[in-house]
């Protein structure tokens, strides 16, 4: 075991601390080829017959990249053609330090077996280990390391194949490091020659990322942008204060402006305007950087302006117009934020995107415009040679760089998704966008689902309280096949009143840290699209095992209370059940049932019981200062056949569902209360914090323009003001400022109860909550009934629970999932909105104003809840008179005056002008205004924002 | 990044070492003359020195002694010199009281003390450079220059620590393992019984993978008492051939 060990010391000097490392090297490192005879590798990674055919290397070969190409060509390595390369260790560390996502991409790549990659551990191989020289510089090092382990490989391999013909090619694309390489006798390319000579697959010569080098050819040499600040003196700025350091977070609207979120606790000033191109500096939506605040005088409002980055060309100079008329703005001193400019990047954040080609207008340019869907990424450039195949098709683009004299970063093309405007496609792009991960289970996850034909056991039965006798039924939306809740309700001996909440066990079929578990807890959440549902577990568990339906035995985990005719607790019990539910019901069918007088059946009478409880809990529950908001919703009626969206209607809400909701609501207490005095330290747990004050400024002008005070001081003060704010001959009008409150209200999220202090839930005047009741569609409730479980001694507990640190990463990714999930949503209505408008034709229909801005105005039709903007300016055509009033809100157009909540009629119809952002397009037609309410071209469907999340 | 990566992949740690292998053990015995017995160890590049002196009637006031055992005494100490940054005091502080608390109750099980009533065995340690694992390099050390001394012990003591990284237990940390985070347990055995002399640990470690950790170290301290046993007979074939004639 402790075989011949040399022994080298190792120092690293930071600061003034001297490290002393040991640093073993081994003789035990195999090589890992399958033709090496001499190394006892057990599982060989890398093939004897390693051919790609390349018209620079005819025999077979393993590839060497070094660190650069592994950084900038990750997307050619990932391609299926690339196999049996060897990733060095001094590789592998040194992309580790550069950049997280590569990193993590090489890591998967490795894991793949039909990949073969394999990581040769150089650095600790008695034959390849280097040190560092007086006067080299770390890179030089590292350079001479790679160089100094591939020459061990091709020396190595020439003896243990007896002078066979496999040899190793080294990739790299440092001239230096090229030549230094031929003169110590290895084969070596740079990676674009060994690309472009591979036979057969010419697409891959449109994944090479552009280097440096070849930039100065694409773009005029005018200096565009301010050259970024060195790292060192980025940090020693913000150490002293003259910078900031945030994440860039480009404005969807207006692609001049942006902010950055300041994310150091003790800043005074936590968000940074910035606006115009080179302000910006090449900023990407979600990068870290560095910004430097401008004095206060040069402090600007952030404009209300609607711009879109049009320009159908790729020329640089009319930029400086649309700049003008950012800058023609009066300032008012009382809006005026913290501005300032970017001055360096510090992280990237790029990702893949999605979008479209603009191709060029020149026909056999092979540099063409790509527009991402995410409006706020900036357009890439790249270089294509099937622009022609490519054109009305969805593609996937990385980002390669950004130089300071070219108005576009520059990028590569990855992937082909389809069609634009096809349903799988738009959906597919969907997904990719918000990050949902949507590819079918692996095996290796199936391979933990329970086998079938599945049956409770008795010793399931022996754990487990037998409720199969109680008249138990579950009520849900027509359709809905994962039913993870069911409801009964009886009267006990002592006149009291039993009421039971059963929820789907799923952590009974979900064991902790299996595959299936770990994808679940990825997924985080089951994403709902119109006509798409993407599980979060698979298919067997969330609509059949776990699912309560109607006369099969189905395992739960039971909440159930002891309670008065006034319904209050007089004892709570959870245990694990097992339950036969007696119905199915839809919330229309149990409305009915109830509403039926002649019906008597112990289904109605348990039904009534819990509408009445139901009742006395939500007057209860609103006393405190529960909060009921608004959000249009609506619900498509999808044709069977082609699947396209044939009518459109707004959810409506019956007394059964609110009966559901607020047991779902009691039940979610109480186990948030139990689990937390249980575990203090690792309750996962779900808060809703209050929104600061300046939120509801908008609401407050709002109602005002109606002469209604909205009182915001507290939950049950704003309930309170919303419920009398009504305005006669105005129905309409309470939902509307209800949606409006919805816009104020911040995003609920999953906390452990060990981080934090604050547990209030805002919107339900709860002091704790919790999510227990949809273990099948959301990960939250998972743990919640494991630390449950563990809680009553139904089961056992295992490290990861009781771990705050981990509980808290999990929180994390749970609630990004649930963000993005319903980000997903949102664009999936819009996009069926678009093609029921498509088959509609034009409608002309009546609607609110929901907001108004500088140059346009945002409506909301209720008939089909969606909203839609209406602009008043445009490029082709003179803009009429605007003047826009920020305290009404008001914007006067010409003769007329738009208030907020003004009713108006518009047309409605699908701009399919832009293939990629076909658009809905809304046109005044009253009020009737000279050279205004004749169809304006620019409009498009804003997406909703965040609305309450219970 | 996200700190350093503890164990890579392809099962190698931050030195080289797979997950159940030791760092280099060097030692020697008898380094001092004065003392009754001395010794010098390396683990890796944590270097400890132990002295023993006694067993001798007690010193200072009587009411220390016991009647029917020694009274073992360890003070632990750490040169000044021996880590990163300049340590000021070099014994005396909390840190090294509570080390020679332990290090006096892992020796007053493994030393058969009951033989010299009224008498007293002064243990002293110094650590020259820490590397991680000070405690059981001490214990490691200490061990030998008890052998050296000739005080009679059940067994040798050995000690090691292991710890807890990505689900599986690494033997032996060095201070780079140590510090980055997860849970460290030392250990101190005697190894042809079993027994466990001391067992320590500070930090969060949920209870199922309390076994397989132990057993991590302990397999670990076996390893360790070969490499102890053949220092001391080693040091006996040398003094044996200076003595024959």
């Amino acid at each position: 075991m402790l075989k011949s060990k040399t022994f080298v010391k190792k120092t690293r000097a930071g600061g003034v601390l001297k490290i002393v490392r040991e640093h073993y090297l081994r003789d035990d490192i195999w090589c890992g080829s399958e033709v090496c005879k001499e190394c006892k590798d057990e599982a060989p990674v890398l093939q004897e017959d390693a051919c790609i055919e390349s018209n620079l290397c005819s025999y077979p070969h393993y590839l060497i990249p070094d660190t650069n190409v592994l950084l900038h060509q990750i997307d050619i390595l990932e391609h299926t053609l690339i196999r049996n390369v060897i990733i060095l260790q001094t590789v592998l560390q040194e992309v580790r330090h550069r950049s997280a996502p590569v990193y993590k991409r090489i890591k998967d790549a490795i894991h793949e077996k039909e990949k073969h990659f394999y990581t040769f551990t150089n650095e600790h191989h008695r034959e390849t280990f280097i040190e560092r020289e007086p006067g080299e510089s770390a890179n030089d090092r590292n350079d001479r390391a790679i160089r100094v382990a591939a020459k061990w490989y091709a020396d190595h391999l020439t003896k243990n194949t007896n002078g066979g013909s496999l040899k190793v090619v080294l990739l790299t694309d440092d001239r230096a490091n090229k030549e230094k390489a031929e003169q110590y006798g290895l084969t070596v390319y740079r990676c674009e020659e060994y690309i472009k000579s591979l036979i057969g697959n010419p697409e891959l010569v449109d994944r090479l990322a552009l280097k440096p080098d070849d930039q100065n050819e694409i773009i005029g040499s005018k200096l565009l942008f301010p050259e970024h600040l060195p790292l060192s003196r980025i940090q020693s700025g913000i150490k002293n204060g003259g910078l900031l350091q945030g994440t860039f977070h480009a404005n969807r609207d207006n692609y001049l402006e942006g902010t950055v979120f300041i994310n150091r606790e003790g800043e005074d000033i936590n968000e940074v305007l910035l606006q115009g191109l080179q302000n910006l500096n090449r900023a990407v939506h979600q990068d870290v950087v560095a910004v430097e605040l401008f004095p206060k005088e040069r402090w600007v409002a952030p404009s209300s302006v609607v711009l879109q980055d049009d320009s159908p060309n790729d020329e640089d100079a009319e930029e400086d117009e649309t700049e003008n008329k950012l800058k023609g703005v009066p300032p008012d001193s009382s809006v005026l934020k913290p501005t300032g400019r970017v001055v360096g990047v510090i992280k990237r954040n790029w990702r893949p995107y999605c979008g479209m080609l603009s191709q060029s207008m020149i026909k056999e340019a092979t540099r063409h415009l790509f527009t991402p869907a995410d409006r706020r990424i900036p357009r890439i450039r790249i270089e294509t040679r099937q622009a022609a195949n490519l054109a009305g098709q969805r593609i996937m683009v990385a980002i390669d760089g950004w130089p300071k004299n070219s108005r576009y970063p520059n990028g590569h093309f990855v992937k082909n998704l389809g069609t634009a405007g096809d349903k799988e496609t738009e959906t597919e792009v969907l997904l990719l966008e918000h990050d949902v991960p949507h590819l079918p289970f692996s095996p290796a996850v199936l391979s933990f689902l329970p086998k079938m034909p599945w049956s409770i056991t008795e010793e399931d039965m022996k754990v487990r309280a037998d409720l199969r006798h109680l008249c138990v039924c579950s009520v849900d939306p027509p359709g809905c096949t994962d039913i993870d809740d069911a409801l009964h309700c009886r009267e006990l001996e002592n006149g009291n009143l039993e009421v039971g909440v059963h929820i789907a066990d799923v952590s009974h079929f979900i064991r902790p840290g299996n595959a299936l578990d770990q994808e679940a807890a990825s997924r985080g959440t089951t994403v709902y699209l119109c006509g798409k549902r993407i599980d979060m577990v698979p298919e067997l568990l969330s609509s059949n095992l776990c699912s309560l339906r109607s006369n099969v035995e189905r395992l739960a985990f039971s909440c159930i209370w002891e309670m008065n005719h006034n319904a209050e607790i007089i004892k709570t019990r959870f245990t694990k059940s097992v339950i036969n539910s007696k119905a199915s019901l839809t919330y229309a069918e149990a409305q009915m049932k109830i509403d039926d007088t002649t019906m008597n059946d112990d289904i109605t009478k348990s039904l009534r019981g819990l509408n009445r409880l139901a009742k006395i809990l939500k007057g209860r529950r609103t006393e405190k200062g529960a909060l009921t908001l608004s959000s249009p919703e609506v619900r498509f009626h999808i044709d069977s056949e082609t699947h396209d969206p044939i009518d459109l209607q707004t959810k409506e809400l019956k007394e059964t569902n609110s009966m559901v909701e607020e047991f779902m609501l009691l039940a979610n207490i109480s186990v948030a209360q139990k689990i937390y005095d249980e575990f203090s330290e690792c309750a996962l747990l779900r808060k809703h914090p209050s929104p600061p004050p300046s939120n509801y400024d908008i609401l407050i002008k709002a109602a005002k323009s109606k002469d209604l005070d909205i009182h915001t001081d507290s939950a049950k003060a704003l309930a309170d003001s919303l419920n009398n704010a009504t305005v006669r001959n105005f129905p309409y009008f309470n939902t509307l400022l209800r949606i409006l409150a919805t816009r104020c209200m911040m995003q609920a999220v999953y906390f452990c109860s060990g981080m934090d202090s604050d547990f209030h839930h805002y919107g339900l005047a709860s002091p704790i909550y919790t999510h227990f009741t949809s273990p099948i569609r959301r990960y939250a409730d998972i743990i919640v009934h494991r630390l449950l479980a563990v809680a009553i001694n139904a089961d056992s507990t295992y490290p990861e629970l009781m771990d705050k640190h981990k509980q808290s990463s999990l929180c994390n990714n749970l609630n990004y999932r649930h963000k993005m999930a319903q980000y997903a949503q949102r664009a999936s209505v819009a996009f069926h909105t678009q093609l029921f408008f498509k088959n509609k034709g034009i409608i002309n229909e009546e609607g609110f104003i929901l907001f108004v801005r500088k140059n346009a105005i945002i409506i909301l039709i209720p008939k089909f809840g969606m909203e839609g903007t209406v602009f008043f300016e445009n490029k082709d055509k003179p803009s009429p008179r605007l003047k826009f009033d920020s305290e009404g809100p008001t914007l006067e157009v010409e003769e007329h005056t738009f208030h907020m909540f003004d009713k108006v009629k518009v047309t409605i119809s699908v701009d399919a002008s832009n293939i990629q952002h076909q658009r809905i397009r809304m046109a005044l037609i009253e009020p009737v205004i000279p050279g205004v309410s004749v169809p304006v071209p620019e409009s498009e469907p804003v997406a909703k924002k965040a609305k309450l999340d219970c | 990044m996200a700190g350093l990566e503890l164990l890579s992949d392809q099962g190698y740690r931050l030195d080289g070492r797979k997950a159940t292998e030791l760092r280099k053990v060097q030692a020697r015995t008898s380094v001092f003359a004065q003392a009754d017995g001395s010794a010098y160890l390396e683990q890796g590049n944590t270097k400890a020195l132990a002295v023993v002196y006694g067993p001798h009637e007690t010193r200072g006031s009587r009411s220390k002694s016991l009647h029917d055992r020694a009274v073992i005494n360890c003070q632990f100490s750490m040169a000044t010199f021996s880590t990163a940054e300049r340590k000021r005091r070099p014994h005396g502080d909390r840190k090294s009281s509570e080390m020679s608390l332990h290090l006096k109750q892992t020796f007053e099980a493994a030393v058969l003390t009951e033989l010299y009533p009224r008498s007293q065995i002064d243990i002293y340690v110094k650590i020259l450079q820490a590397d991680g694992g000070n405690y059981s390099a001490c214990v490691n050390a200490a061990t030998l220059a008890l052998v050296d001394a000739g005080i009679p012990m059940r067994d040798y003591v050995c000690a090691c620590t292991a710890g807890f990284v990505e689900d599986t237990p690494l033997a032996d940390l060095c201070h780079a393992e140590e510090s980055g985070g997860g849970t460290s347990l030392a250990l101190a055995l005697l190894p042809r019984s079993g027994n466990i002399a001391l067992l320590q640990m500070d930090a969060r470690l949920h209870q199922d993978h309390l076994d397989a950790l132990i057993e991590a170290a302990m397999t670990a301290c076996k390893g360790l008492s070969k490499v102890l046993d053949d220092v001391v007979r080693q040091h006996l074939e040398e003094v044996s051939v200076l003595t024959r004639d």
